[in-house]
Protein backbone atom coordinates (compact mmCIF):
# COMPACT_ATOMS: atom_id res chain seq x y z
CA UNK A 1 0.00 0.00 0.00
CA UNK A 2 1.02 3.58 -0.52
CA UNK A 3 0.97 5.95 1.81
CA UNK A 4 -0.35 8.63 -0.33
CA UNK A 5 -4.03 8.45 -0.46
CA UNK A 6 -5.73 8.05 -4.20
CA UNK A 7 -6.73 11.79 -3.96
CA UNK A 8 -3.04 12.95 -3.47
CA UNK A 9 -1.86 10.98 -6.14
CA UNK A 10 -4.15 12.42 -8.72
CA UNK A 11 -2.68 15.47 -7.21
CA UNK A 12 0.47 15.00 -7.83
CA UNK A 13 0.59 12.41 -10.79
CA UNK A 14 -2.78 12.85 -12.62
CA UNK A 15 -1.77 16.09 -14.81
CA UNK A 16 1.16 14.44 -16.65
CA UNK A 17 -0.23 10.97 -16.80
CA UNK A 18 -3.35 12.99 -18.58
CA UNK A 19 -0.64 14.83 -20.87
CA UNK A 20 1.11 11.24 -21.76
CA UNK A 21 -2.11 9.76 -22.44
CA UNK A 22 -2.95 12.29 -25.04
CA UNK A 23 0.60 11.52 -26.35
CA UNK A 24 -0.28 7.95 -26.58
CA UNK A 25 -3.73 8.87 -28.54
CA UNK A 26 -1.87 11.12 -31.00
CA UNK A 27 0.50 8.23 -31.48
CA UNK A 28 -2.31 5.88 -32.59
CA UNK A 29 -3.74 8.63 -34.51
CA UNK A 30 -0.31 9.11 -36.68
CA UNK A 31 0.01 5.57 -37.24
CA UNK A 32 -3.17 5.54 -38.50
CA UNK A 33 -2.86 8.52 -41.07
CA UNK A 34 0.84 6.75 -42.34
CA UNK A 35 0.80 4.92 -45.40
CA UNK A 36 2.01 1.13 -45.93
CA UNK A 37 2.43 -1.98 -43.49
CA UNK A 38 3.29 -1.73 -40.13
CA UNK A 39 6.41 -3.88 -38.22
CA UNK A 40 6.33 -6.25 -35.53
CA UNK A 41 6.04 -2.93 -33.16
CA UNK A 42 3.14 -2.06 -33.72
CA UNK A 43 1.18 -5.63 -32.95
CA UNK A 44 3.42 -5.50 -29.94
CA UNK A 45 2.68 -2.24 -28.74
CA UNK A 46 -1.62 -3.07 -29.41
CA UNK A 47 -0.60 -6.69 -27.03
CA UNK A 48 0.73 -4.27 -24.37
CA UNK A 49 -1.60 -1.89 -24.81
CA UNK A 50 -4.07 -4.42 -23.59
CA UNK A 51 -2.38 -4.53 -19.94
CA UNK A 52 -3.88 -1.18 -18.85
CA UNK A 53 -7.05 -2.30 -18.98
CA UNK A 54 -8.99 -3.78 -16.41
CA UNK A 55 -8.01 -4.08 -12.50
CA UNK A 56 -5.14 -6.57 -12.36
CA UNK A 57 -2.09 -5.55 -10.35
CA UNK A 58 1.25 -5.00 -11.50
CA UNK A 59 0.54 -3.57 -15.25
CA UNK A 60 4.27 -2.24 -15.65
CA UNK A 61 5.66 -5.29 -15.33
CA UNK A 62 2.93 -6.87 -17.35
CA UNK A 63 3.72 -4.30 -19.87
CA UNK A 64 7.17 -4.61 -19.83
CA UNK A 65 7.35 -8.73 -19.89
CA UNK A 66 4.73 -8.68 -22.88
CA UNK A 67 7.11 -6.75 -25.15
CA UNK A 68 10.40 -9.01 -23.72
CA UNK A 69 12.48 -11.79 -25.30
CA UNK A 70 10.69 -14.89 -23.71
CA UNK A 71 13.21 -17.43 -24.89
CA UNK A 72 16.19 -18.57 -22.37
CA UNK A 73 19.15 -19.84 -24.19
CA UNK A 74 22.10 -17.38 -25.47
CA UNK A 75 21.73 -16.22 -29.21
CA UNK A 76 24.47 -17.44 -31.79
CA UNK A 77 25.76 -14.25 -32.39
CA UNK A 78 25.16 -10.07 -31.74
CA UNK A 79 24.39 -9.03 -35.42
CA UNK A 80 23.27 -5.50 -33.18
CA UNK A 81 23.68 -2.72 -31.02
CA UNK A 82 20.86 -1.60 -29.59
CA UNK A 83 17.64 -3.23 -28.43
CA UNK A 84 14.57 -2.13 -30.64
CA UNK A 85 11.75 -2.00 -27.86
CA UNK A 86 9.72 -5.17 -28.85
CA UNK A 87 10.60 -8.52 -29.16
CA UNK A 88 10.81 -9.63 -32.99
CA UNK A 89 10.37 -12.90 -32.66
CA UNK A 90 13.59 -15.88 -33.08
CA UNK A 91 15.05 -16.10 -36.63
CA UNK A 92 16.23 -19.59 -37.11
CA UNK A 93 19.93 -18.41 -37.86
CA UNK A 94 19.86 -17.40 -34.27
CA UNK A 95 18.69 -20.58 -32.72
CA UNK A 96 22.20 -22.15 -31.14
CA UNK A 97 21.57 -26.26 -31.12
CA UNK A 98 21.10 -27.74 -27.50
CA UNK B 1 33.19 11.51 -15.36
CA UNK B 2 34.08 10.79 -19.00
CA UNK B 3 30.52 12.20 -20.23
CA UNK B 4 30.29 14.92 -17.78
CA UNK B 5 31.12 18.35 -18.37
CA UNK B 6 32.76 20.73 -16.40
CA UNK B 7 28.95 22.60 -16.13
CA UNK B 8 27.68 19.19 -15.01
CA UNK B 9 30.54 19.05 -12.51
CA UNK B 10 29.52 22.65 -11.06
CA UNK B 11 25.64 21.97 -10.87
CA UNK B 12 26.55 18.38 -8.94
CA UNK B 13 28.56 19.66 -6.66
CA UNK B 14 25.79 22.79 -5.90
CA UNK B 15 23.08 19.93 -5.77
CA UNK B 16 25.07 17.99 -2.76
CA UNK B 17 27.05 15.55 -5.16
CA UNK B 18 29.46 14.16 -2.27
CA UNK B 19 31.48 11.14 -4.70
CA UNK B 20 30.95 9.86 -8.10
CA UNK B 21 31.36 6.58 -9.53
CA UNK B 22 31.58 5.32 -13.27
CA UNK B 23 31.85 2.33 -15.10
CA UNK B 24 34.04 1.51 -18.06
CA UNK B 25 31.59 1.79 -21.02
CA UNK B 26 31.31 1.63 -24.43
CA UNK B 27 32.92 4.81 -26.40
CA UNK B 28 29.98 4.77 -28.55
CA UNK B 29 31.91 3.01 -31.22
CA UNK B 30 34.06 -0.40 -31.55
CA UNK B 31 37.41 0.46 -30.06
CA UNK B 32 39.71 -1.50 -32.44
CA UNK B 33 42.80 -2.45 -30.36
CA UNK B 34 44.03 -2.84 -27.06
CA UNK B 35 45.71 -0.12 -26.95
CA UNK B 36 42.46 1.83 -27.06
CA UNK B 37 41.51 0.27 -23.74
CA UNK B 38 44.98 0.78 -22.24
CA UNK B 39 44.03 4.53 -23.00
CA UNK B 40 40.70 4.52 -21.74
CA UNK B 41 41.72 2.97 -18.68
CA UNK B 42 44.61 5.47 -17.91
CA UNK B 43 41.72 8.10 -18.43
CA UNK B 44 39.40 6.52 -16.14
CA UNK B 45 42.16 5.93 -13.47
CA UNK B 46 44.50 9.26 -13.57
CA UNK B 47 42.94 11.97 -15.89
CA UNK B 48 38.80 11.73 -14.66
CA UNK B 49 39.99 11.58 -11.08
CA UNK B 50 42.19 14.91 -11.69
CA UNK B 51 39.17 16.56 -13.36
CA UNK B 52 36.48 15.88 -10.65
CA UNK B 53 39.04 16.80 -7.95
CA UNK B 54 38.91 20.31 -9.11
CA UNK B 55 35.26 20.38 -7.96
CA UNK B 56 36.51 18.84 -4.94
CA UNK B 57 34.45 15.42 -5.83
CA UNK B 58 36.07 12.14 -5.40
CA UNK B 59 35.94 9.86 -8.09
CA UNK B 60 35.61 6.09 -8.60
CA UNK B 61 35.51 3.95 -11.33
CA UNK B 62 35.29 0.34 -12.92
CA UNK B 63 36.86 -1.78 -15.27
CA UNK B 64 35.72 -4.21 -17.73
CA UNK B 65 35.30 -4.39 -21.57
CA UNK B 66 31.72 -3.62 -22.20
CA UNK B 67 29.26 -6.35 -23.50
CA UNK B 68 28.32 -4.28 -26.35
CA UNK B 69 32.16 -4.84 -27.49
CA UNK B 70 32.14 -8.63 -26.57
CA UNK B 71 31.51 -10.17 -29.29
CA UNK B 72 35.47 -9.89 -30.58
CA UNK B 73 36.28 -12.65 -28.12
CA UNK B 74 39.81 -12.47 -29.21
CA UNK B 75 40.28 -8.55 -28.16
CA UNK B 76 38.19 -9.17 -25.32
CA UNK B 77 40.14 -11.49 -23.89
CA UNK B 78 43.38 -8.84 -24.74
CA UNK B 79 41.38 -6.14 -22.51
CA UNK B 80 40.93 -9.23 -20.14
CA UNK B 81 44.30 -9.39 -19.74
CA UNK B 82 45.04 -5.81 -19.45
CA UNK B 83 42.48 -5.56 -16.34
CA UNK B 84 44.65 -6.34 -13.09
CA UNK B 85 47.41 -4.15 -14.38
CA UNK B 86 44.80 -1.25 -13.37
CA UNK B 87 43.05 -2.82 -10.08
CA UNK B 88 45.42 -1.55 -7.71
CA UNK B 89 44.94 2.13 -8.95
CA UNK B 90 43.50 4.46 -5.72
CA UNK B 91 39.77 4.80 -7.54
CA UNK B 92 39.30 1.34 -8.92
CA UNK B 93 36.40 0.02 -6.81
CA UNK B 94 35.78 -3.47 -8.98
CA UNK B 95 34.99 -4.72 -11.88
CA UNK B 96 31.89 -3.02 -13.93
CA UNK B 97 30.27 -2.62 -15.60
CA UNK B 98 30.12 -6.11 -16.75
CA UNK B 99 27.18 -8.38 -18.28
CA UNK B 100 25.39 -8.65 -21.22
CA UNK B 101 24.13 -6.47 -24.13
CA UNK B 102 22.16 -8.42 -26.90
CA UNK B 103 22.71 -11.92 -24.72
CA UNK B 104 24.82 -13.63 -27.18
CA UNK B 105 26.84 -16.69 -26.75
CA UNK B 106 30.14 -14.31 -26.64
CA UNK B 107 28.48 -12.35 -24.48
CA UNK B 108 28.40 -14.64 -22.21
CA UNK B 109 31.56 -16.04 -22.49
CA UNK B 110 33.66 -12.62 -21.66
CA UNK B 111 30.96 -12.08 -18.93
CA UNK B 112 31.81 -15.11 -17.24
CA UNK B 113 35.77 -14.57 -17.55
CA UNK B 114 35.13 -11.03 -15.85
CA UNK B 115 33.46 -13.14 -13.30
CA UNK B 116 36.13 -14.99 -12.62
CA UNK B 117 38.72 -12.00 -12.75
CA UNK B 118 36.74 -10.21 -10.37
CA UNK B 119 36.36 -13.83 -8.10
CA UNK B 120 40.41 -14.22 -8.37
CA UNK B 121 41.08 -10.74 -7.13
CA UNK B 122 38.09 -10.37 -4.97
CA UNK B 123 36.53 -7.53 -6.29
CA UNK B 124 33.10 -5.85 -5.97
CA UNK B 125 31.33 -6.36 -9.41
CA UNK B 126 28.85 -4.05 -11.30
CA UNK B 127 26.82 -5.23 -13.99
CA UNK B 128 24.95 -3.81 -17.05
CA UNK B 129 21.64 -5.49 -17.40
CA UNK B 130 20.48 -5.54 -21.19
CA UNK B 131 17.78 -2.81 -22.13
CA UNK B 132 14.02 -3.10 -23.06
CA UNK B 133 12.99 -6.46 -25.02
CA UNK B 134 16.57 -8.37 -23.76
CA UNK B 135 16.21 -7.09 -20.13
CA UNK B 136 13.96 -10.06 -18.35
CA UNK B 137 16.23 -12.63 -20.59
CA UNK B 138 19.58 -11.26 -20.35
CA UNK B 139 19.37 -10.83 -16.28
CA UNK B 140 18.05 -14.45 -15.65
CA UNK B 141 21.34 -15.01 -17.47
CA UNK B 142 22.93 -13.01 -15.71
CA UNK B 143 21.98 -13.75 -12.26
CA UNK B 144 22.54 -17.55 -13.28
CA UNK B 145 25.85 -16.83 -14.28
CA UNK B 146 26.97 -15.27 -11.18
CA UNK B 147 25.58 -18.04 -9.01
CA UNK B 148 27.41 -20.32 -10.62
CA UNK B 149 30.83 -19.46 -8.96
CA UNK B 150 30.37 -20.01 -5.45
CA UNK B 151 33.34 -17.28 -4.75
CA UNK B 152 30.68 -14.67 -5.54
CA UNK B 153 28.76 -13.27 -3.12
CA UNK B 154 25.78 -11.30 -4.23
CA UNK B 155 25.84 -8.82 -1.09
CA UNK B 156 29.06 -7.48 -2.86
CA UNK B 157 27.20 -7.68 -6.49
CA UNK B 158 24.65 -4.71 -7.77
CA UNK B 159 22.36 -5.54 -10.60
CA UNK B 160 22.09 -1.87 -12.59
CA UNK B 161 19.11 -0.91 -14.94
CA UNK B 162 16.73 -2.97 -13.11
CA UNK B 163 12.92 -2.67 -13.86
CA UNK B 164 9.62 -3.69 -12.62
CA UNK B 165 9.55 -7.02 -14.23
CA UNK B 166 13.32 -7.57 -12.93
CA UNK B 167 13.71 -6.18 -9.69
CA UNK B 168 11.94 -8.66 -7.78
CA UNK B 169 14.44 -11.83 -9.26
CA UNK B 170 17.52 -9.74 -8.27
CA UNK B 171 16.49 -8.61 -4.62
CA UNK B 172 14.83 -12.17 -3.95
CA UNK B 173 18.46 -13.73 -4.90
CA UNK B 174 20.43 -11.55 -2.22
CA UNK B 175 22.18 -9.06 -4.85
CA UNK B 176 21.45 -5.19 -4.81
CA UNK B 177 19.34 -3.57 -7.33
CA UNK B 178 20.32 -0.46 -8.98
CA UNK B 179 17.96 1.69 -11.21
CA UNK B 180 19.12 4.07 -13.63
CA UNK B 181 17.03 7.17 -13.77
CA UNK B 182 16.34 8.25 -17.53
CA UNK B 183 14.33 11.62 -19.39
CA UNK B 184 12.98 9.96 -21.82
CA UNK B 185 13.05 6.16 -21.84
CA UNK B 186 13.42 3.08 -19.68
CA UNK B 187 13.09 4.01 -15.61
CA UNK B 188 11.82 7.18 -14.39
CA UNK B 189 11.75 8.85 -11.24
CA UNK B 190 8.29 7.94 -10.53
CA UNK B 191 8.11 4.51 -11.27
CA UNK B 192 11.74 4.42 -9.20
CA UNK B 193 10.30 5.70 -6.40
CA UNK B 194 7.68 3.64 -6.76
CA UNK B 195 9.27 0.62 -6.91
CA UNK B 196 10.76 1.96 -3.39
CA UNK B 197 7.71 1.75 -2.23
CA UNK B 198 6.56 -1.79 -3.12
CA UNK B 199 10.58 -4.06 -2.19
CA UNK B 200 11.81 -1.66 0.19
CA UNK B 201 14.78 0.62 0.56
CA UNK B 202 16.74 -2.47 1.27
CA UNK B 203 19.94 -2.96 -0.97
CA UNK B 204 18.90 -0.50 -3.49
CA UNK B 205 20.18 2.55 -4.92
CA UNK B 206 19.59 5.56 -7.17
CA UNK B 207 21.99 6.24 -10.43
CA UNK B 208 21.71 9.23 -13.15
CA UNK B 209 22.33 7.43 -16.61
CA UNK B 210 24.93 8.89 -18.45
CA UNK B 211 25.30 6.77 -21.49
CA UNK B 212 24.33 8.17 -25.22
CA UNK B 213 20.93 9.04 -24.63
CA UNK B 214 19.66 12.37 -23.33
CA UNK B 215 20.86 11.60 -19.42
CA UNK B 216 20.29 14.37 -16.51
CA UNK B 217 23.03 14.35 -14.17
CA UNK B 218 20.77 15.70 -11.53
CA UNK B 219 18.83 12.42 -11.94
CA UNK B 220 19.27 11.98 -8.49
CA UNK B 221 18.69 15.00 -6.55
CA UNK B 222 15.38 15.71 -8.40
CA UNK B 223 14.50 12.43 -7.59
CA UNK B 224 14.60 12.76 -4.05
CA UNK B 225 12.70 16.27 -4.56
CA UNK B 226 9.73 13.78 -5.69
CA UNK B 227 10.35 11.81 -2.54
CA UNK B 228 9.61 14.35 -0.75
CA UNK B 229 6.92 15.48 -2.82
CA UNK B 230 5.66 12.48 -1.84
CA UNK B 231 5.55 13.11 1.72
CA UNK B 232 8.74 10.22 2.45
CA UNK B 233 11.12 11.40 5.33
CA UNK B 234 14.02 12.67 5.57
CA UNK B 235 16.01 9.10 6.96
CA UNK B 236 13.80 7.08 3.97
CA UNK B 237 15.37 9.45 1.33
CA UNK B 238 18.70 9.69 2.56
CA UNK B 239 18.79 5.86 2.78
CA UNK B 240 18.20 5.65 -0.98
CA UNK B 241 20.13 8.11 -1.79
CA UNK B 242 23.05 8.80 0.02
CA UNK B 243 23.77 5.72 2.89
CA UNK B 244 22.89 2.62 0.76
CA UNK B 245 25.69 3.86 -2.29
CA UNK B 246 27.95 4.38 0.18
CA UNK B 247 27.12 0.93 1.84
CA UNK B 248 27.92 -0.92 -0.86
CA UNK B 249 30.91 0.94 -2.01
CA UNK B 250 32.36 1.04 1.45
CA UNK B 251 33.21 -2.96 0.75
CA UNK B 252 36.14 -1.89 -1.20
CA UNK B 253 38.92 -0.72 0.85
CA UNK B 254 39.40 1.75 -1.61
CA UNK B 255 36.14 4.23 -1.09
CA UNK B 256 36.68 7.61 1.16
CA UNK B 257 34.21 10.01 1.42
CA UNK B 258 35.81 13.58 1.90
Amino acid sequence: MSHLSRNQVLDLYFMDARHKLIDLAAFLDRMDRAGGEADFRAEAFAQAMQHLLGEAPDRAARVLMSLSDPTTQPIAKATTKAACGAWPGEPESEKIPS
Amino acid sequence: MVSRTTDDYLAMVTAGCQAVCEPAFWAGFDRCSVDGFHDYFCQLTEHEPRRAAKFGLPHYCWLCINPKESEDLKLASEVMDLIPQFMDKPNVLGIGEIGLNKNSANELKVLERHIEIAAQHDQLILVHTPHLEDKYKGTRLILDALKNDPRIQPSRCVIDHVEEHTISMVLDEGFWAGMTLYPESKCSSSRAIDMLERFGTDRIWMNSACDWGISRPLAVPHAAIEMKQRAHTHPWIDKVVYQNPVAFMQQSPRFRLP
